[in-house]
């Protein structure tokens, strides 16, 4: 909390000086802006590469950095401090782990609701998006985030390769399909079981090292099976990549117009909303399988085991913990986990490629574990629900063309937010947004580890 | 033998590169413990720089001698890939120093994705084509049949990234800089004591790391005579997987390192697989690390309970 005070700029007296740092920083800015933003590189019709200057944007960039240091050195130390509030909730008491249990079941409640609240308030066209879109879209990287919490969040071991692992899932689920032509829910236990033995057969060799030497190191392994997946043509198709994935049947139904379908057995009328709504279900199911899961397995010797090595690994093993079987363990059952979710991908988009299994999509569920807090199953969702859904809603802000122009595509700039977002959250979190985490075993009174007493370096 | 050492040449001019771009990991590592995962964009954001000053300088303005054109380029380009990095250093590492171990390589994983999708946003999404030149090649060889070829661009890597690491040395091992920054390496609490400006040389060593890996960038600019903004991830980790091998931390080993990944990619492309190279690179960093953490010549690392 004294940090935080002492970060805060002092208060400046006179206005001159503010208005000449502000300068300072604008002048920064320009230096940044000029070539990146002034000059673009762009073909003319001869296909030579020409500059098109766009000094507008430059002036804008600039004047948007004097503003925002004049801003921050007038306004922002004479906001009325926060910590004094933030040190009475450094005690924690059952008030607070009630409301967060009470929040859950209510966030619960209103996922079973969804697909019947999105078809009450946007009608039968607007709710396949609307579920489809954000809620399986969500959902899947729900499912993605407490997988990977497992690695990173229980046992401290940070995974940047994770979706090799939902790449095995979806390409064993494509491959069984088309080599055995099994159905997804044969596909399903197995590509979970295939992504574990991988979990395995990659986790052996490196969990021996430590912190950033195994980010990279699974950094590098989720590399090279996209890459072979883009170059082992006969197995894989490469960058094409393997269509006709049959969608999952209810019970033996298919959801389709024909006889035998789920509408006909039902006697409703056909609409691809029915398969919508069930592989919301689906994966609602799944998502909710791996939370319980996890906190069943967080009451048993292994999961405390994982607990005891992310908060010291040297102690562990003087205690006598095997921490090459504990990492691999949580190294394999967060792999399975995420082979599920990569077969229940394959069989929602019903085709699979490389390009979905890009380093981007093992950034995006580490940043969702990290900003949420690590072990914290609650602050995972809420931070999963905050980065895709705040990413996917740019793609509705279609009055935002009415302000910038026709051209104005706010997804292009999905992406660059995202990256924003993740430095922003960090430096303004650094813990996540659920940074206390409540220990499994208590001695005598309940107390929960707050980032405060943690030790630098053990988390 | 002719094929051989072609393909020598061209590993070697590579291996520039990428040794380059590994000092700046290595030195980032070195004193804050950190993997600066941005500084593969940084690199990036330095070859559109590079490319959008010779535009300038050739197209607009009209200057004749290319010699004068390149050398302004660089030292501009390093100029301002060297202010991204400072700023960088500011506004999204600082403020973690001391947090916990992961959160500023949490930070510059979403530093990297902001540098590459502001790239993209600004200058587009296609790959972007420089004007070719330096593209004379001089023939070694008796002249019947194969001979070995050398661009006049590879030999101007080589010599200004042989130029520029003598530079360097120089500045780390006999200037006061240096002796701060070699300080703070070893023990920045007792360099802080002993009156070294710590924040001051951990900005300095980013600075340093980004104004080679901007040389770099107009090197590869020449070379490849294509920019395109995901060119940060791949080179990145090429460069940092030469960091690893020449052993994290040691100056020498970076670029040991990067001529050796640079050698190794050139050769397996030309005898084995070009589809696997970057396979061969990412296994090269995994197989590092698995049986040699510290490196061809780095120090062992120590675990103090």
């Amino acid at each position: 909390m004294a940090a935080a005070a002492a970060a805060r700029p002092p208060v400046q007296r006179s206005l001159a000086a503010a208005i000449r740092d502000a300068a300072g920083t604008a002048l920064l800015a320009l230096g940044l802006a000029v070539p990146i933003l002034a000059l673009r590189i762009d073909q003319n019709i001869n296909n030579e590469p020409v500059l098109r200057p766009r000094w507008d944007y430059v002036a804008i960039a600039v004047g948007l950095a004097f503003a925002a240091r004049l801003a921050y050195l007038l306004i922002w130390p004479r906001l009325p401090s926060r910590a004094p509030a933030r040190m009475q909730s450094a005690s924690p008491s059952d008030a607070r782990a009630h409301f967060a249990r009470a929040f859950a079941a209510g966030g619960l409640i209103l996922l079973v609701l969804y697909p019947l609240l999105a078809l009450a308030l946007s009608g039968r066209a607007g709710a396949i998006k609307w579920i489809d879109n954000f809620g399986i879209q969500i959902l899947i990287y729900v499912m993605l985030g407490w997988g990977l919490n497992i690695v990173v969040g229980l046992a401290g071991l940070l995974d940047l390769g994770y979706v090799a692992f939902y790449a095995v899932g979806a390409y064993s689920t494509a491959l069984l399909v088309h080599n055995f032509g099994f159905g997804f829910w044969i596909c399903l236990p197995l590509a979970g079981i295939f992504a574990a033995l991988w979990g395995i057969l990659l986790g052996f060799p490196v969990l021996r090292l430590r912190g950033d030497y195994l980010a990279i190191v699974t950094l590098a392994f989720g590399e090279i099976i996209r890459l072979v997946l883009i170059n082992w043509v006969p197995v894989t198709n490469g960058y094409a990549g393997i269509s006709g994935i049959p969608r999952p049947t209810f019970f033996g139904l298919p959801f389709n117009a024909s006889e035998q379908g789920f509408a006909a057995f039902f006697g409703l009328e056909f609409t691809p909303l029915h398969r919508t709504i069930f592989l919301f279900y689906v994966i609602l199911a799944l998502a909710l399988l791996t939370n319980w899961v996890t906190l069943r397995l967080r009451c048993l010797p292994v999961g405390r085991a994982w607990e005891a090595l992310r908060e010291d690994e040297i102690a562990c093993r003087s205690l006598g913990i095997n921490t090459t079987n504990t990492k691999l363990t949580a190294f394999a059952i967060g792999a399975g986990f995420g082979g599920f979710a990569g077969s229940f991908f394959a069989a929602r988009q019903g085709f699979i490629s490389p390009e979905s299994f890009t380093f981007m999509e093992s950034a995006m569920v580490v940043a969702i574990v990290v900003l949420g807090g690590m072990g914290s199953q609650l602050g995972v969702a809420i931070a999963a629900v905050a980065m895709i859904g705040g990413t996917e809603i740019l793609r509705e802000l279609d009055w935002l063309k009415h302000v910038f122009g026709a051209d104005f595509e706010p997804t292009q700039y999905r992406m660059l937010l995202f990256g924003l977002a993740m430095v922003v959250l960090m430096i303004w979190r650094p813990r996540g947004l659920i940074a206390t985490r409540q220990p499994s075993i208590f001695l005598r009174e309940r107390r929960a580890v707050r980032a405060g007493l943690v030790k630098e370096g053990h988390g | 033998m002719e094929y051989f050492v072609q393909q020598l040449i061209n590993g070697v001019t590579l291996g520039s590169i990428y040794g380059l771009i590994a000092i700046g990991y290595t030195m980032v590592f070195g004193i804050i413990g950190m993997v600066n995962f941005a500084h593969g964009d940084v690199f990036m954001v330095s070859t559109f720089i590079a490319l959008i000053f010779l535009m300038v300088l050739t197209q607009v303005l009209g200057l004749g001698s290319l010699a004068i054109a390149l050398f302004i380029v660089l030292v501009l380009a390093m100029l301002l890939t060297s202010l991204w990095a400072w700023v960088i250093e500011r506004l999204a590492y600082r403020p973690l120093r001391g947090s916990f171990r992961l959160a500023p390589l949490i930070s510059a994983i979403g530093m990297s994705i902001f540098l590459s999708n502001l790239v993209q946003v600004t200058q587009g999404p296609r790959y972007k084509p420089a004007p070719s030149i330096l593209s004379d090649v001089i023939t070694l060889g008796d002249g019947t049949g194969y001979g070995v070829t050398i661009s006049h661009k590879q030999l101007l890597i080589v010599a200004v990234t042989a130029v520029l690491l003598a530079g360097f040395w120089y500045l780390v091992q006999k200037t006061a800089i240096g002796r701060a920054q070699r300080a703070c390496e070893q023990d920045r609490r007792m360099a802080a004591l002993l009156g070294v400006d710590v924040d001051r040389t951990i900005a300095l060593t980013f600075v340093l790391g980004a104004a080679l890996a901007a040389v770099a960038g107009l090197m590869f600019m020449i070379y490849y005579g294509v920019v395109h903004f995901n060119d940060g991830f791949v080179p990145g980790v090429k460069a940092f997987t030469a960091a690893v091998l020449g052993g994290i931390g040691s100056l020498p080993g970076a670029v040991l390192g990067g001529l050796l990944i640079g050698l190794i990619e050139t050769f397996w492309s030309a005898y084995f697989s070009i589809d696997y190279k970057d396979v061969a690179t990412f296994s090269i960093l995994a197989i590092t690390l698995i049986f040699l953490p510290s490196g061809l010549l780095g120090k062992p690392e120590v675990e103090k309970v």
